[in-house]
């Protein structure tokens, strides 16, 4: 089961690396959208005693991360007419490097954290702090607002996948109350995306320099 | 169950402003819901209830210590609200009022949380429920304002969330059983293991802190507090910070149960002075008075926590501040707002003569200005005096000596631009061209009952507050 879960998480680690270098804002998109859908399967694979609330959890987390959510990011990219991320500011071949670095680092970092004998083998948390790292360059480099927002899903992804780490032992009433409330926030991120384009017709945040010292 | 009616009033009144016709009336349920939410809590103050060892939410020390400070905000704040809606009609009130009323109901939840993972869900809810206060203007600006508030705090509440895991994965890492209340955390002590509870406190503070504001976090606040309406600046400033300072208050009590207490001080300490260090620079550098607000504000954020480091008489002094902090802050905003809107602009460059068209809320403005400085005998004198006093007693003498320097040039930098402001003659052609305006009881009144508190806790503290912070400070210093 745990070389299952390490494949996912596997391609959940090469999914940021494609994000890093794509400087076409839908393949971007996309990367985020299958690292939805691949994380989203995860709590099967955890969990030994199938419950019909894992499986719901599962089911939403799929829909809404893989489906819902790149749908929205799309709509607002076609809208405001951006294909390209051009002129980030970290470039894609030194952010690829970066995230390379991170992901290396979060490997060997990841051993000399206490973990529990069941989590040892698992990539779960070298997946998680490469991913959180990856949504950290995209947060910072790059300058369109669909990127910076693909890049806070990654982050959130990464955050997902350490929450995973929890899954048995916290009430799942807790993990369901997390997963509600980061669907409503990228929801409301979803609107001010289609808010903000329709303001500035355009989503580079380097235009927002109105307020400054 | 009167503590559980703190959340359900407030958020039953933002179901009933969404389901309310007429646009004239809907702002009325929010000083309605405001006397009920203060009466409720006052109550509550002088006789607490019982609290569940194990329950997820209550009314314990630290939340009778705390949210009837944001209670009586609130209201000044919904009392103002009114007025302030009726010059508004243009713009539709729906949204507005429900929000601020959910807002008050997911604060009361947030001060009242027993458990890690509630505690975060609450704060989480309650940024994102402020989103559409902060672009209520419908401007560009105000869009702008509200990217950079959810881009910073969306990573904020999501650091949050990962330091969570990390304390509950130290918990369970410990030998836990997955019982994230913070009673259990704590109980657990030494038990917790220690690399993930450092890691959880930097990844908890910096969460936390994104929210309070703490520098270098702090970007997105001189932006929403600029370009939101007085009164969600009011309410942000001093009920949203509030409840974050107490987040980062009960991760520390666990943080401290685990045996790394002095880390988390040393940096509590640290991140204040730097906070109050760069809110001063801008202070010092900043031409607009609503965005000067933010920056004080960033400056008693770091005096809070500077407070929280110093041990108990330190920590008692922060409960203090965070009352005077709350309500001269929301003097300040409220009375700010009625000069912005008489002057028609926010810089010194456009801004001169306030203290001719509007006299009264240049007096307020000025009153709270002085108190937000500490000068005597208003409640931030007293407040930032006592954690003066804890800091010597502590023997950080040198941290006492920046402190007080940041607070002088603080001085400079407030009154720098609060005298440009209210001094000399209007500008020809701007707002009334210097004529006075009249100003209404309604947008006056509650500034100046806040002003008023604000002197009240200076001159004579009163004992049932005073039994509350020591009761508070209790609950995060367990006695062995």
């Amino acid at each position: 089961m745990n070389s299952t879960l390490n494949l996912l998480i596997g391609m959940a680690m090469g999914l940021n690396l494609l994000a890093l270098g794509g400087s076409r804002v839908p393949q971007v998109i996309r990367a985020v959208a299958v690292q939805g859908i691949v994380l989203g399967v995860l709590p099967l694979l955890l969990e030994h005693d199938f419950g019909w609330l894992v499986a719901l959890v599962a089911v939403i987390t799929v829909m809404v991360k893989g489906f819902l959510i790149p749908g929205l990011l799309n709509r607002a990219m076609r809208a405001a007419k951006i294909e390209r991320e051009i002129d980030p500011f970290i470039g894609f071949v030194p952010s690829l490097l970066l995230g390379a670095g991170g992901t290396i680092a979060a490997v060997a970092g990841a051993r000399m954290l206490p973990l529990l004998p069941e989590h040892a083998g698992t990539l779960l948390v070298p997946g998680a702090l490469a991913s959180i790292f990856t949504g950290f360059i995209l947060l910072i480099g790059r300058a369109k607002a669909i990127s910076q927002v693909c890049g806070y899903l990654i982050l959130e992804n990464g955050i997902y996948l350490f929450g995973l780490l929890l899954i048995r032992s916290t009430p799942l009433l807790v993990e369901s109350g997390i997963l509600l409330d980061l669907t409503v926030g990228v929801f409301v991120i979803g609107i001010i995306v289609d808010r903000i384009q329709r303001a500035f017709d355009s989503l580079d945040t380097r235009k927002l320099t109105v307020l400054r010292e | 169950m009167r503590e559980l009616l703190l959340i359900i009033v407030p958020l039953a009144g933002a179901a009933l402003a969404v389901l309310w016709p007429s646009e004239r009336t809907r702002p009325w349920l929010m000083p309605a819901v405001g006397v009920v939410h203060t009466a409720l809590a006052l109550w509550l103050l002088f006789s607490p209830p019982q609290v569940d060892p194990g329950a997820w939410f209550g009314f314990d020390p630290i939340a009778r210590a705390v949210l009837p400070a944001v209670s009586i905000l609130f209201l000044a704040c919904a009392a103002y609200g009114v007025s302030y809606l009726r010059i508004r009609t243009e713009r539709p009130n729906r949204v507005f009022v429900a929000s601020l009323l959910a807002i008050l109901g997911l604060l009361s939840a947030g001060h009242q949380a027993r458990h890690l993972g509630m505690l975060w869900i609450t704060t989480e809810a309650v940024t994102l429920t402020a989103v559409p206060l902060l672009h209520f203007n419908g401007t560009s600006r105000a869009f702008e304002a509200t990217w950079k508030y959810l881009l910073v705090g969306g990573t904020g509440i999501a650091l949050s969330l990962l330091g969570s895991f990390c304390l509950g994965y130290a918990s369970v890492r410990g030998g836990g059983s997955g019982d994230l209340t913070f009673v259990a955390l704590m109980a657990q002590g030494h038990l917790l293991s220690r690399p993930w509870v450092l890691i959880a406190w930097v990844f908890l503070l910096v969460g936390y802190g994104t929210k309070m504001g703490l520098a270098p976090m702090h970007t997105w606040k001189p932006d929403a507090y600029g370009e939101a309406p007085s009164i969600v600046g009011a309410m942000l400033a001093g009920g949203v910070t509030t409840v974050a300072f107490t987040a980062v208050l009960r991760v520390r009590s666990v943080i401290n149960a685990a045996g790394a207490g002095a880390a988390a001080d040393l940096t509590l300490l640290a991140i204040g002075l730097f906070s109050m260090l760069v809110a001063v620079l801008f202070l010092l550098g900043t031409r607009d008075f609503k965005r000067m607000l933010a920056y004080s504000s960033v400056e008693h954020m770091g005096i809070l926590v500077i407070g929280a480091a110093l041990g108990p008489a330190g920590m008692w002094a922060a409960f203090f501040h965070v009352w005077s902090n709350s309500l001269t802050k929301g003097a300040l905003f409220l009375s700010a707002g009625n000069i912005r809107r008489a002057a028609g602009a926010r810089t010194v460059d456009e801004v001169r003569g306030m203290s001719s068209v509007t006299p009264q809320s240049a007096a307020i403005f000025v009153a709270g200005m002085f108190a937000v400085t500490a000068c005597p005998p208003f409640g931030p004198f007293f407040s930032e005096l006592l954690v003066v006093r804890a800091a010597v007693a502590t023997g950080h003498v040198g941290a006492a000596a920046m402190f007080l320097g940041c607070l002088l040039f603080a001085f400079f930098g407030l009154t720098r631009l609060v005298f440009a402001v209210v001094d000399g003659k209007p500008r020809p052609g701007e707002g009334a061209e210097g004529k006075r305006i009249r100003e209404k009881a309604g947008v006056i009144i509650p500034p100046l009952v806040l002003m008023g508190i604000s002197l009240w806790l200076g001159l004579a503290t009163p004992h049932a507050l005073q039994a509350a912070w020591t009761d508070a400070v209790h609950q995060l210093f367990p006695a062995p």
